[in-house]
């Protein structure tokens, strides 16, 4: 690995798209059908709708993570490649090893492939996030909104084409989660990312596209109005956009 | 910490106290209950002697309580990583844990004979599972969240045990070596019993066959006060090693 490579990277042109398609059952219990998954290449794709509905189990899918239910279908990069080892993933929880220190966190895959870490590059990411004198405290010492600015530089470190965000932001306060959105914007721009959220206001602040789960049905939806990502907070077209998710999320079946 | 120290000190100085105007106002007679004072004294008198076979006690308890957490934790390591020792280990720990051990010390006597060696395997035997299977749930209980990050980042097997399933499991492994520390003097002392020329529970029988009462209790006592300082020792390392972790 070189110096710099996720700036070089990222320069020669954003990362390809991802098409998933097919049927997904628990056992005999259908729980998707006939789903059709577009990511944006380089941009964000966002996956809404209630808990349970198996949004976690489509970005668990590509991923490669086990989900317990069967998939009969296909995942595939739109360059032809293997999607495996180009995913990074985030979680609600941000999964710091509580006995490594920021700096060592940040490090940690590199470390679980038995690699060396880039010292230089992770320092420089550390300080991307605003973290700098933060690098060599626990994860215990540190704040809920840092330590999820931890969980992206990990994420960045490990500069992969596809990022999977798993409701990232949901356990952050509101000031946190728009800040946090606003720096994950930033710094995820040209990856092609898959965000998970049951809020209405996110998708219509960060989707280049936005699919809603109904029942077992996955819907496209019309695409938000302004410039992706990220859309200003008081912006009324979002505004409406986003009362218009809720509107739909909230309708009976 | 003062305070529970200084609980303890109180709570045992009543204890010793109630023990003593027991023996006084009743009248028992020392070979049957000797009070505290001259527990003390019969500790005084033979200090050297006590000091000796407590020294040999405490030999066995280490090296049992050593070889027992090795042997114990790469059990647990060993089943943790392949499902092939997991198959075939279980029921070997659980019959560790069946088997009374009182019923192997004369076996073990015969083979290993009078030595501190049988006695050693006595604790062994008894620290084994304990330490086992603790660290053994704590290997399998590593939250799932950190398995899916450490999957998606391509980790190696080796390293996700290495970086992340063994440090998270060491708060169990912590806890099967307290029981460990308390546990391991028992099987030391029931060796001794079965057959043996030195340490304290040779000491103690030898006392009783006597009517050494005072001698006994005194043999006892250190036994006690030995079980509570490798408590204390074993739990304050177990507590530095969590916290390097949490």
């Amino acid at each position: 690995m070189t110096y710099g490579a996720a700036e070089t990277k990222r320069a020669r042109g954003s990362a390809p798209g991802l098409t998933l398609t097919g049927d997904v059952r628990f056992g005999t219990v259908p729980l998707l059908e006939e789903v059709t998954l577009d990511l944006v290449p380089g941009g964000w794709t966002c996956l809404l709708g209630p808990s349970g509905a198996g949004k976690s189990t489509l970005l668990r899918l590509i991923a490669g993570l086990d989900t317990g239910s069967q998939f009969d279908g296909s995942i595939a990069a739109s360059d032809g490649q293997d999607v495996e080892g180009r995913v990074a993933y985030m979680a609600q929880d941000d999964l710091l090893l509580p006995w490594l220190d920021l700096r060592g966190n940040v490090a940690v895959g590199a470390r679980l492939r038995g690699e060396r870490p880039d010292q230089v590059r992770i320092d420089r990411l550390i300080d991307r996030l605003g973290l700098a004198q933060h690098a060599t405290k626990r994860p215990s010492k540190l704040s809920g909104g840092q330590r999820q600015r931890a969980a992206i530089a990990r994420t960045l470190m490990e500069d992969k084409d596809y990022v999977l965000l798993d409701e990232p932001f949901s356990a952050l306060d509101a000031r946190n989660r728009a800040d946090m959105q606003d720096l994950a914007a930033a710094q995820l721009a040209g990856r092609t990312v898959l965000l998970v959220t049951h809020d209405p206001m996110e998708a219509a602040r960060l989707g280049h596209k936005v699919y809603l789960m109904e029942g077992t049905r996955l819907h496209l939806l019309p695409k938000p109005s302004g410039p992706p990502p990220i859309r200003p907070a008081d912006d009324p077209d979002t505004l409406a956009y986003g009362a218009a998710l809720l509107a739909r999320l909230r309708a009976p079946e | 910490m003062m305070t529970r120290i200084g609980t303890g000190a109180v709570v045992t100085c009543v204890l010793l106290g109630l023990w003593q105007a027991l023996v006084t106002f009743a009248g028992l007679p020392p070979f049957i209950l000797p009070g505290p004072l001259r527990v003390a004294g019969a500790l005084w008198d033979n200090a050297a002697l006590i000091g000796w076979h407590a020294a040999v006690t405490f030999t066995e308890v280490i090296a049992g309580l050593i070889l027992g957490a090795i042997l114990g934790a790469a059990t647990a390591l060993h089943m943790a990583t392949s499902p092939f020792a997991r198959h075939f280990l279980r029921p070997v720990l659980v019959l560790t844990q069946a088997l009374p051990v009182f019923a192997l010390a004369p076996i073990l006597t015969l083979w290993l004979g009078y030595g501190i060696g049988s006695k050693i395997l006595m604790a062994v035997l008894i620290i084994y599972f304990p330490v086992a299977s603790a660290f053994y749930d704590g290997l399998m209980g590593t939250p799932r969240g950190w398995l899916d990050l450490a999957k998606s980042m391509q980790a190696t097997p080796r390293q996700v045990l290495w970086r992340v399933r063994m440090p998270a499991a060491l708060p169990s492994l912590a806890s099967g070596l307290r029981l460990a520390a308390v546990y391991a003097p028992i099987g030391a002392i029931i060796g001794e019993w079965v057959g043996a020329s030195q340490g304290l529970g040779y000491l103690m029988l030898l006392a009783n066959g006597r009517a050494k009462i005072d001698l006994m209790f005194a043999a006892l006592a250190v036994l006690a006060v030995l079980t509570l300082i490798l408590h204390r020792v074993v739990g304050a390392g177990c507590d530095r090693l969590t916290a390097r972790i949490t």
